[in-house]
């Protein structure tokens, strides 16, 4: 059996004239960790919303665990055993920790009745517990997700998409906005949960100092087409890629 | 345990409010608790899942109606109040459909012109509804063991399927579907991104919401024993909305105290004779602007007072979101 976890085939998605992403192919095997760069513009959030169902590409094709999910909509997608952060702050701020980290597994849990019937937590607090702690935010457990810092959020967030063990978690700009504690301590988590749990990463990110430390592999991206591929090291030292977007 | 003892409390309460009042004033409070149930249902489609309607008044209506024509024709209480609830259950999941489409004040029109559909439907099928007549002297239920005669035995048949009503609202609030719906208000994409089927909880926000109404309405059916078009109108959507939003969307009690601030205050307001709609205008014109969160939002801002570390929602700070 293959281990290929994601394979992206030849997408190409343009807005009228605009051609955001110009058939990019890549794989993505189990347990790695990828890093997705380029500059503004380059085409890395359209191929990540192809990715995730949220923009149909013009041509080509996106694979998880060998299924075809083009078009496939974000509950059905995340009940295939995708995971996703986002850009922007996405917890829910009127719930509690602990409610947001249920909810993020409680889908994946029985049927709609048993989930009307049965207990109000899923029988997920256990679950939600080592979650909790795993990401260190048991002192917040009873906290409002809204009073969190940015940081903390971020990690809620975190901790949300690994909830219902997933196979495969997308990571758009996890270091965003973070500061350098917090993202020392998120880098660290989730390099442990990769280790521990062998679940592959797709990563969006701007600081490189962050991408090359997490990924294992990047892949490039200007102007909607990959430019270079390879470990952090040769990433680093590939004059296109420094030329194009790490500069001098 | 506190909370408990404050429940007990409030339980007694209902059951001693009407003893030693007069007639009227038991027709107040069934009406208050009838409405209440109507208003706790708008809550769950509006204060807990985010999704604005202004159609509740109608589903009264449907509820009503179902229940007076099958009650009528000789069917038990009972078997018509089902039906009722069923019949609003699915037309709520049919009114829900456009939720998936349109949302904040277009969805509004939406359900209001459904609003006005029902009433219009309601007063032209005389064959069904007795047009602009309505329908009347519809029987009071018999349970055998617990014969409805007086407004008296009516409110405590009322205060009955009440709290039976609240411990289920409860019992959802507090479930995975309850959680789902927070989530649907709150963030809808990155509930999805979670696995919540966010088309099917949108369409149930509606439909557990309309089915309210529907209780509401089979019991309005016997208690008034008289239903007609205009008593189901737009203008008695915005009522429950206000009940709502007086009360505090997105609070469980909400609804009851906003319910009683817009059907109990006028009554105590009466001895100012013409002045007291003027005065209930007012204060409840002062209450959005100093509370939008409203009656219950107070209670959270005193109690933040008090305890500093607990946080007042900020979602409902600007009251709910329409």
């Amino acid at each position: 059996m293959s281990d290929t976890v994601l394979s992206v085939r030849n997408i190409s998605k343009s807005f009228g004239n605009i051609h955001a992403v110009r058939d990019v192919s890549f794989d993505v095997r189990k347990g790695e960790v990828l890093g997705l760069i380029g500059p503004n513009g380059s085409g890395k959030s359209t191929l990540f919303n192809c990715v995730l169902g949220q923009l149909t590409p013009n041509q080509g094709e996106v694979m998880v665990n060998g299924r075809p999910v083009s078009g496939m909509r974000s509950n059905d997608l995340n009940k295939l055993g995708v995971g996703r952060t986002f850009q922007q702050l996405s917890v829910f701020p009127q719930m509690t920790v602990l409610d947001n980290i249920i909810l993020a597994g409680q889908e994946h849990h029985g049927t709609m009745l048993t989930r009307l019937f049965g207990k109000p937590d899923a029988g997920l607090t256990p679950e939600a517990d080592q979650m909790i702690e795993f990401f260190k935010l048991e002192h917040l457990r009873d906290e409002m997700a809204g009073s969190l810092s940015y940081g903390q959020q971020k990690l809620l967030d975190a901790a949300m998409a690994f909830m219902a063990g997933p196979s495969l978690v997308l990571l758009d700009e996890p270091a965003g906005g973070v500061n350098l504690t917090m993202l020392g301590h998120l880098k660290e988590r989730l390099k442990t949960y990769n280790e521990s749990h062998n679940t592959t990463f797709v990563v969006i990110e701007h600081n490189m100092e962050f991408v090359m430390s997490l990924c294992s592999r990047i892949i490039v991206l200007a102007e909607g087409a990959i430019i270079a591929e390879g470990s952090p090291d040769e990433i680093r030292s590939n004059q296109q890629v420094i030329d194009a977007y790490l500069g001098g | 345990m506190k909370r408990n003892l404050f429940l007990l409390a409030g339980l007694i309460a209902l059951f001693l409010l009407p003893i030693g009042q007069g007639n009227y004033f038991i027709l107040i409070l069934c009406s208050w608790l009838m409405f209440t149930i109507a208003a706790m249902g708008l809550n769950l489609t509006l204060g807990y899942a985010g999704q604005i309607s202004l159609a509740q008044a109608s589903f009264i209506g449907i509820g009503a109606y179902v229940t007076a024509i099958m009650t009528l024709a000789g069917i038990h209480w009972i078997l018509a109040a089902l039906a009722s609830v069923i019949v609003c259950f699915v037309i709520g999941i049919l009114i829900g459909f456009p939720a998936l489409r349109v949302k904040g004040h277009f969805l509004a029109f939406v359900t209001l012109a459904f609003n006005q559909l029902v009433v219009l439907v309601a007063r032209n099928e005389d064959w069904l509804t007795g047009g602009s007549y309505g329908k009347f002297n519809m029987p009071r239920p018999d349970f055998g063991f617990y014969h409805i005669r007086t407004n008296l035995d009516m409110y405590y048949m009322i205060v009955v399927i009440f709290v039976i009503f609240a411990v289920l609202m409860y019992g959802l609030i507090r479930s995975p579907w309850g959680r789902a719906f927070k989530a649907l208000r709150e963030n809808p994409i990155r509930a999805e991104s979670l696995g919540v089927d966010t088309r099917r909880i949108t369409l149930l926000a509606f439909a557990v919401g309309s089915a309210s109404a529907g209780l509401a309405g089979a019991i309005m059916s016997p208690l008034v024993q008289f239903i007609e078009p205009n008593s189901f109108a737009l203008l008695h959507s915005l009522k429950i909305l206000l009940m709502v939003i007086v009360g505090g969307a997105g609070y469980f009690f909400g609804p009851m105290l906003g319910a009683a601030v817009v059907i109990l205050l006028p009554e105590f307001l009466r001895f100012t004779e013409g002045y007291y709609l003027i005065i209930y205008s007012a204060l409840v014109i002062i209450l959005m602007v100093f509370s939008p969160a409203g009656l219950m939002g107070i209670g959270e801002k005193i109690l933040t007072k008090i305890r500093p570390n607990q946080q007042v929602r900020k979602d409902m700070e600007k009251g709910a979101q329409l």
